[in-house]
């Protein structure tokens, strides 16, 4: 081949390159962005408001310690939404293995229930480490530490938990949740309103 | 194991869905690669890149074209990265190390989508949108073309002629990609996935704690990254990351987007070269190793009776629970079957068994149904040899549609077949021999060799799914995966544009009382066979001081 159709064939694959850059680099990232603004609500992340002020994004999950708290899942990068990511640990690896049986004790004694109730959302990490939700198992096995230190009626708190149920969409899609962020910030209100 | 019945609901339900769209967009696909009008915004393009869309061109200068096209690509995207900073909307990043944008630039450029790098750490808006998502359209749009290019060569007679490769992929981006891409990304941001130019958000938590919430145009880069099987996340986590994948039904549809195009091209090949019944045959084959797969990890996920996660009572460890450990197995094989490399779970953290199938599924090839484009002449390649084995046992010379396959058609295809295997272990060999890249597993014995074989795997089958665990941005690392890369993107390229021009010469043989039949059950069953038979002589060993090691250990 030679140097001159060499250059020609550089040129007609950067021009066209450039040509396909603005249409698919930045006129259809732009026009989703232009679809967003109808929906900003999902475009900007899902944002949860609590007084008019951001306290987190319902789909990314937050650490929540102490006894007042429903807990979320552990999480490899200790839900730090900038280091999205998992253990990437072997089920082989002993690490692994010792690490869920330490924490299914110090979940069971948190709980104050027997070592084999803990189900296995609360023993393991997530693949992003931001799994915004926890087991309905997990949830109601925390409930009544959480009503006894936020001195509510066990009943309240089994109800939150119940509202906060999201069963499979159409029964089969997906398997049922509770969003940690959400259920905490009804858990909220509502130790407000029953103080009143 | 209560789970098991939604998850079967779930995967017929994405199963009915492709079925679905099979016939209409194949039809339509194969529509876009025979008319011979073009759309208003076509001629502009091909004005502005000074094309001529009415020549044709044979095998020589279709390739030319398309590695002048990918060479230019890989230059472009090298200097984005490199040079972000100066970009507006960099966010406050700052270039890739050079060892690492040549890595990323190859990476996308050959429908790889490998990380080197880690998404919402290293990458602005701009170089995501403006570099790695316009390659995710492109390196999609070039598989389709390679493909059709074969197609074309396997329908016409007595012709040096392939295509024009600069229409294919204008046709492949412009009509089939982004019009696709542009629907679901809407629907991805209704289900939650952002869309964004915001910095950070930072945010004061019920907890007492501050955590900073990020944005970026992940909607569109989304979609593109599933339906062009690129795989590569806007955030380390990918697809699990609940931005990228918010809920049971965008998983489903992200699987649904992986494997729409790949199964609906033995469509288009069944409509182009006159014969619907052999795209049938293809996709059956593909279908009986994708479906076998998928029982393989499903069942070694369900039953986990290896160390920790029997501890842990079931196989959540690396799973999000919004997706239920049927939902992540769904994807991690749909992903390592389509080289597309998006991960929706830690591969890494499956039991030994289903993550040796994971392995397993990309050293097939990518075929069943593979990437876009590539998945198909893929196949193609396994639907020669198995043509040539068969016809050894009957003692007929092989035909295939028609076509005679002749020694110089023998090499091409085995060349081709053998480019893989050769490159992943050839360079896995070469890796391991190299201290500085044992220093970078995370631990010794065989899932340390299970992290550097699936990486060289990923990397040679333009898969780009990471076994985690190995700290792949290394200098080392990032030049040899990215010639690991190279070789398996662009050789077998090569030598399928150069088959199909052997063919495209051809006139075609009339078929006769004698003629192995191509699109019968028992031929069905000996492409899936030799696929696997292909894969099994060449990695059996590595896999068994790896993978299978670990499982019996």
């Amino acid at each position: 081949m030679s140097a001159s159709s060499s250059l020609r064939s550089f040129g007609t694959a950067l021009r066209t390159l450039l040509v396909l850059t603005v249409l698919l680099g930045i006129l259809y990232p732009a026009a989703i962005l232009l679809v967003g603004r109808a929906m900003p609500a999902a475009a900007d992340g899902s944002l949860v408001l609590d007084h008019g002020k951001v306290v987190g994004s319902s789909l990314i999950g937050q650490d929540f310690t102490g006894d007042t708290w429903f807990h979320p899942r552990p999480s490899a990068g200790k839900y730090d939404a900038l280091d999205s990511g998992a253990s990437n640990l072997a089920p082989t690896s002993k690490d692994l293995a010792k690490q869920i049986e330490d924490l299914r004790a110090q979940v069971a004694k948190t709980e104050n229930v027997s070592p084999d109730k803990v189900p296995a959302d609360a023993l393991t990490a997530s693949a992003s480490g931001l799994d915004p939700d926890i087991s309905p198992e997990y949830a109601r096995l925390q409930s009544a530490r959480v009503a006894a230190a936020r001195h509510l009626s066990e009943e309240t708190v089994a109800r939150l938990v119940r509202e906060h149920t999201e069963e499979p969409l159409l029964g089969f899609i997906g398997v049922p949740t509770v969003n940690v962020l959400e259920l905490n910030l009804a858990l909220e209100h509502a130790a407000g309103s029953e103080a009143q | 194991m209560a789970a098991l019945i939604p998850g079967i609901l779930q995967i017929l339900l994405v199963f009915a869905a492709l079925a679905l769209c099979y016939r209409p967009l194949g039809d339509y696909m194969a529509r876009v690669f025979t008319t011979t009008s073009h759309w208003r915004v076509e001629r502009a393009i091909y004005r502005l890149g000074g094309i001529n869309p009415d020549a044709e061109q044979g095998w020589r200068s279709y390739l030319r074209s398309l590695l002048w096209f990918s060479l230019v690509s890989i230059l472009l995207l090298y200097l984005i990265v490199r040079t972000q900073s100066v970009l507006p909307f960099a966010g406050g990043h700052t270039g890739l190390t050079p060892d690492q944008a040549w890595n990323t630039a190859v990476s996308f450029v050959t429908n790889t989508n490998w990380q080197s790098y880690s998404g919402e750490a290293a990458l602005g808006v701009s170089a995501q949108a403006v570099g790695l998502a316009v390659q995710n359209f492109l390196s999609a749009a070039v598989g389709i073309a390679v493909a059709v290019a074969l197609f074309r060569g396997l329908a016409r007679t007595e012709t040096s002629q392939l295509g024009n490769f600069w229409v294919d992929l204008v046709r492949g981006s412009v009509r089939i990609l982004l019009p696709l891409s542009t629907v679901f990304a809407v629907v991805l941001l209704a289900g939650g996935v952002v869309q964004n130019l915001a910095d950070p958000v930072t945010v004061h938590t019920l907890g007492g704690a501050v955590q900073h919430i990020p944005g970026g145009t992940v909607a569109s880069q989304e979609a593109i990254k599933n339906l062009g099987t690129n795989g590569g996340g806007y955030f380390n986590a990918n697809a699990a990351h609940p931005f990228e994948n918010p809920s049971a039904w965008t998983n489903l549809l992200q699987v649904f987007l992986m494997l729409l195009i790949p199964v609906a091209l033995t469509r288009t090949f069944g409509v182009m070269i006159g014969s619907k019944k052999h795209g049938y045959a293809i996709l059956s084959a593909m279908g009986i190793l994708y479906i076998a797969s998928l029982a393989g990890v499903i069942a070694s996920e369900l039953v986990n009776a290896s160390g920790a996660l029997h501890a842990a009572g079931s196989a959540l460890e690396g799973k999000e629970l919004r997706f239920g450990v049927i939902g992540s197995d769904f994807f991690a094989v749909s992903t390592t079957m389509t080289s597309t490399g998006a991960t929706d779970a830690a591969h890494s953290s499956f039991t030994p068994l289903g993550g040796g199938l994971l392995v397993l599924n990309m050293v097939l090839g990518e075929i069943s149904p593979g990437g876009v484009g590539s998945g198909m002449y893929g196949m193609l390649m396994i639907a020669i040899l198995s043509v040539f084995i068969a016809g050894l046992m009957v003692g007929r010379t092989p035909e295939y549609l028609g076509k005679k396959i002749g020694p110089s058609q023998m090499k091409l295809a085995s060349l081709a077949i053998l480019v893989m295997p050769a490159t992943v272990l050839i360079g896995t060999a070469v890796a391991f021999s190299l201290p500085s890249v044992r220093a970078s597993l995370s631990t010794s014995g065989p899932h340390g060799l299970t992290e550097l074989l699936y990486a060289f795997v990923s990397a040679a089958n333009n898969n780009g799914s990471a076994f985690a665990g190995l700290s792949a941005n290394t200098p080392v690392l990032n030049v040899m995966l990215g010639l690991a890369m190279l070789l398996g993107r662009f050789l077998p390229i090569i030598l399928v544009l150069a088959l199909a021009s052997t063919f495209a010469e051809q006139r075609r043989v009339p078929d006769t009382a004698g003629t192995l039949p191509t699109h019968r059950p028992l031929f069905i069953g000996v492409m899936a066979g030799v696929a696997l038979l292909v894969s099994a002589l060449t990695f059996l060993p590595a896999l068994a001081l790896g993978p299978i090691a670990e499982a019996l250990g």
